[in-house]
């Protein structure tokens, strides 16, 4: 189940190996990949193995998404066959429009089975197209529970080189989480392809979190450890957070409106911010390392 | 007879004779002495040098039915057993016992000789490959005996293993019987195995390829001990010594798996100031050993010593002050050849300092921790390293039944399902190490710990570890895999496993392959 | 019923995989199965059982079947054997809950 998404894990859907461990890497959901890393002539035995994995593969409380090919690429195919297998979620690649992420949910809604759990979509963002429609995509349909970033594509498309800072695609990310806070879902960043650098992945988490991402892809599982080290809030994030809670605790009990913590000004937002922080302390303490 | 653990084994074995069963791992009483051996006189103005292995086999005289012992500092680089083994088919020899530390692919020809009948007996630690096969199919009308590394030098030592004939491969050697292992192009490091041998051999014999000025230094095995030097072109290839897995590994299971111990280790408490640790060779126990020297880091501790077969991630260890000794019976890399030979800090021993159980304390005793794999483990713990599932011979205790019986934690690393495989299972095809001496298995999908050690799962599960119960741990990988038949080998015994004590713990039997 | 219409393939021989090859075989010939497997002592009865499952219900009468397994789980070998035969034509691929 889809509780938590600070990591999401690609693994390629032809290969059972990887199908059928993908959950003992630790991260919050395994992306079944039935796009890119299969190739055009075993996509029907990828689509066959994905179907019995859902079906037999016990995932623990690992998430479990399908990326499924494009709507012009047999996409349909790959729906019809993976929804009654109930995967809690579709990755759908390259959306462009709300009218793609319609066309999307209808096929799925076709094809769940009577009683079966509502298959979500997240939608994966990697082209200007989407990019500029980012907002219509996250609010088309009730099954859109995030967006994702595709850097790759959408840098290609742009003619800017990808960096190991990011630099080119810091309007991207901004712009996807703008959109995907607007309609009320998180955002997920796009995956850092040298699994061989540790330090740069660091770096690129770093910022990601600082802009607001929660949650990021990923193409390696070495990488879901790091990613949950940099994502997850750190003693001092967690430490402040109490101490705001117990000052507003405080403040509703001797009836005092303005608050301050070290000299600042407590308002709602800061509030917010550290709720969400404990919430997610909260669920990590009581899961297994 | 069921011995300790259920096995059943004959009291009388065709070919080994009378059965001591296993009653514990430490059950069995010590013999009362060490066996003398021979004493031995070179007077002045007498040569050792000799002008070929054949001459040495005309001088000592080798004749039908002695034992001959080598040793495997060159692993799968090694070439003297061969030539060794050549000479004597060359001279029609018969019925000879080969007493090999460790036997690896490269000694295939010790298949044909075998066959035409110039070897009738094997005694040794550990064998891959082609001859671990070819005994499976029972090419020899013996048993093989399977000791441990310790079990291997007790038994010299108790001259339950007499050897008339021990050639050691010498990487540089004088004329007057000082040997070196980190000298000369064929460096490869401890000569730990050879070392009871030279000790006990009726003859000792240095195979060189580098003759080097008296008085050599460092020795490792002095004149005092050996009786015969002699040169040839070729001794072995320090690279075999890299054979096998000296690498850490890169498939992601096996670095969850690692992690995974180091998590255990360090919520076992014993990470601190003077620890000591063992990590075999495989490439989950040295991603493990890495992981622990980032806890010893992180925390500002400083172990005492490190050992096992020794690589250049163990090396680095020792270099960063992580531990302050290495102690050393082999070398797997050739920076580990290079830290004996230049750092004090690295310490050469025998294969009886190392794991001997009748002696005045070995060095596994002082351990606190070791990494260990296995072939299969089953839910009394007890694992095997001798067999693979088709029940042919692929490996041998070496020092893992030592280091588990010595350690106060002994970890037990090993994928849950290797391919689809369950690797627990309610009873191993041929125990070589003892559940009591086994203290949790880490899988990648979780820890089980022996239930004899309700303090080890207590703090496990304080650290939040993933502890399963070991039958729920099995129960996972048959929904995983289904539930497998259980294949039945009842051929004669073509092995007998001897525990580090010398009672036999399992035999291996005849498969038809 | 249901018929192969002509030789396919499906699978890959690395470890944890299973290369399918079926041949159609002629009316009333049977389904023939020839296993090669690293873990036969252990699973190979439980895969000559479930190759004969998954013709069984794809409703396919006779085919010579050949398996080079390296230790699939059960689930990948029943997905290799629909792959083969979905592509030898005897099945529809979108039928993949029958």
């Amino acid at each position: 189940m889809l509780e938590f998404m600070r990591s999401l894990l690609f693994v390629p859907g032809n290969n059972p190996g990887m199908v059928q461990n993908a959950a003992v890497f630790g991260s919050d959901a395994v992306i079944l990949d039935l796009e890119d890393a299969v190739s055009l002539q075993e996509k029907d035995t990828a689509r066959f193995l994905v179907v019995e994995a859902l079906q037999t593969v016990d995932y623990h409380k690992c998430g479990i998404v399908v990326r499924i090919n494009p709507l012009e690429y047999n996409g349909g195919a790959d729906i019809a066959a993976v929804v009654p297998a109930a995967p809690d979620a579709l990755l759908v690649p390259k959306v462009q429009s709300a009218a793609d992420i319609q066309a999307v949910a209808a096929q799925v809604s076709a094809h769940e089975k009577p009683g079966q759990p509502e298959v979500k979509i997240i939608a994966l963002i990697e082209t200007p197209r989407g990019l500029a429609e980012a907002y219509a995509i996250a609010s088309a349909d009730k099954r859109v529970i995030a967006l994702a970033l595709g850097a790759e594509d959408y840098t290609a498309a742009l003619g800017a080189k990808r960096t190991r800072d990011g630099l080119e695609i810091l309007g991207a990310r901004t712009t996807l989480l703008n959109a995907a806070a607007a309609a009320g879902i998180p955002a997920i960043d796009t995956p850092f392809t040298d699994i061989n650098d540790e330090e740069g992945l660091r770096k690129d988490l770093a910022l990601a979190k600082q802009l607001g991402f929660k949650g990021k892809l990923s193409i390696h599982p070495r990488q879901i450890e790091i990613i949950h080290e940099e994502l997850n809030p750190s003693k001092e994030e967690i430490r402040w957070a109490e101490r705001v809670v117990a000052v507003i605790r405080q403040a509703e009990q001797d009836g005092v409106g303005a608050i301050s913590l070290d000299g600042k000004m407590i308002d709602a937002p800061i509030v917010l911010r550290a709720r969400q922080v404990l919430k997610v302390a909260d669920v990590l303490q009581g899961r297994e390392v | 007879m069921k011995n300790k653990i259920g096995r059943e084994i004959p009291e009388n074995i065709d070919g080994y004779g009378p059965v001591i069963p296993f009653g514990g791992a430490f059950a069995q009483e010590a013999p009362a002495r060490r066996c003398a051996p021979v004493m031995k006189q070179v007077r002045p103005g007498e040569s050792k040098l000799m002008e070929s292995i054949e001459a040495v086999f005309h001088r000592i005289p080798i004749r039908n039915g002695m034992t001959l012992s080598f040793h495997h500092h060159f692993r799968n680089g090694d070439s003297v057993l061969n030539q060794v083994l050549a000479v004597a088919a060359k001279l029609g020899l018969k019925n000879l016992n080969i007493m090999v530390s460790s036997i690896f692919p490269v000694h295939a020809p010790l298949i044909d000789h075998i066959a035409s009948g110039v070897v009738t007996g094997i005694d040794t630690n550990y064998v891959s490959g082609p001859v671990g096969k070819a005994l499976s199919g029972g090419i020899l009308a013996k048993p093989v005996i399977l000791r441990t590394h310790g079990g291997r030098a007790r038994a010299i030592e108790a001259a339950q293993a007499h050897i008339d004939v021990a050639f050691i491969a010498a990487p540089a050697a004088d004329a007057y019987g000082n040997i070196s292992g980190v000298r000369g192009e064929t460096a490869c490091g401890s000569l730990g195995y050879a070392m009871p041998d030279a000790e006990y051999a009726d003859h000792v014999v240095a195979v060189t390829n580098q003759l080097e000025d008296y008085p050599l230094t460092p020795v490792s095995i002095s004149q005092t001990r050996v009786d015969y030097v002699v040169k040839i072109d070729h001794i072995g290839d320090p690279r075999g010594i890299v054979s096998g897995t000296t690498t850490i590994t890169k498939d992601p299971i096996g670095l969850v798996i690692a992690r995974l111990a180091s998590q255990v280790i360090e919520a076992s408490g014993l990470v601190k100031k003077g620890f000591s640790f063992q990590t075999g060779a495989g490439g989950a126990s040295l991603a493990a050993a890495r992981y622990v020297g980032q806890i010893m880091e992180r925390d500002g501790v400083t172990g005492s010593f490190i050992m096992g077969g020794i690589t250049a991630y163990l090396v680095d260890m020792l270099n960063r002050g992580l531990f302050q000794k290495i102690i050393d019976v082999q070398d797997f890399d050739l920076d580990a050849v290079k830290s004996l030979a230049t750092n004090p800090n690295h310490i050469e021993v025998s294969a009886g300092f190392y794991a001997n159980p009748f002696n005045s304390g070995c060095v596994v005793n002082q351990l606190d921790t070791v990494i260990l794999g296995a072939t299969e483990i089953d839910t009394d713990f007890n694992v095997n390293v001798v067999t693979g599932s088709d029940g042919v011979i692929m490996g041998g205790s070496g020092g893992h039944s030592d280091a588990a019986a010595g350690a106060k934690l002994t970890v037990v690393v090993a994928n849950l399902l290797r391919g689809r495989l369950p690797i627990l299972m309610d009873r191993v095809l041929t125990a070589t190490t003892p559940g009591e001496t086994v203290d949790v298995l880490v899988t990648e999908q979780g820890i089980a710990v022996n239930p004899a050690r309700q303090d080890l799962q207590e703090r496990f599960k304080a650290a939040r570890l993933p502890v399963r119960e070991v039958h729920e741990l099995k129960q996972l990988a048959e929904k995983i895999a289904g539930v497998p038949e259980v294949p039945h080998f009842d051929g004669r015994i073509v092995a007998v496993v001897e525990y580090r004590d010398g009672t036999v713990i399992d035999v291996v039997r005849q498969v038809n392959a | 019923m249901a018929k192969l219409l002509k030789p396919a393939q499906a699978g890959t021989l690395e470890s944890g995989d299973i290369m399918v090859t079926i041949v159609p075989a002629g009316a009333g010939a049977g389904v023939s199965i020839d296993l090669e497997s690293i873990v036969l002592l252990q699973y190979g009865p439980a895969i000559q059982r479930t190759v004969e499952e998954v013709f069984k219900t794809a409703g396919i009468e006779d085919a010579t079947i050949r398996l080079v397994d390296r230790g699939a789980l059960d689930c990948t070998i029943r997905a290799r054997l629909k792959a083969a035969i979905f592509r030898a034509g005897a099945s529809e691929g979108g039928e993949h809950n029958a």
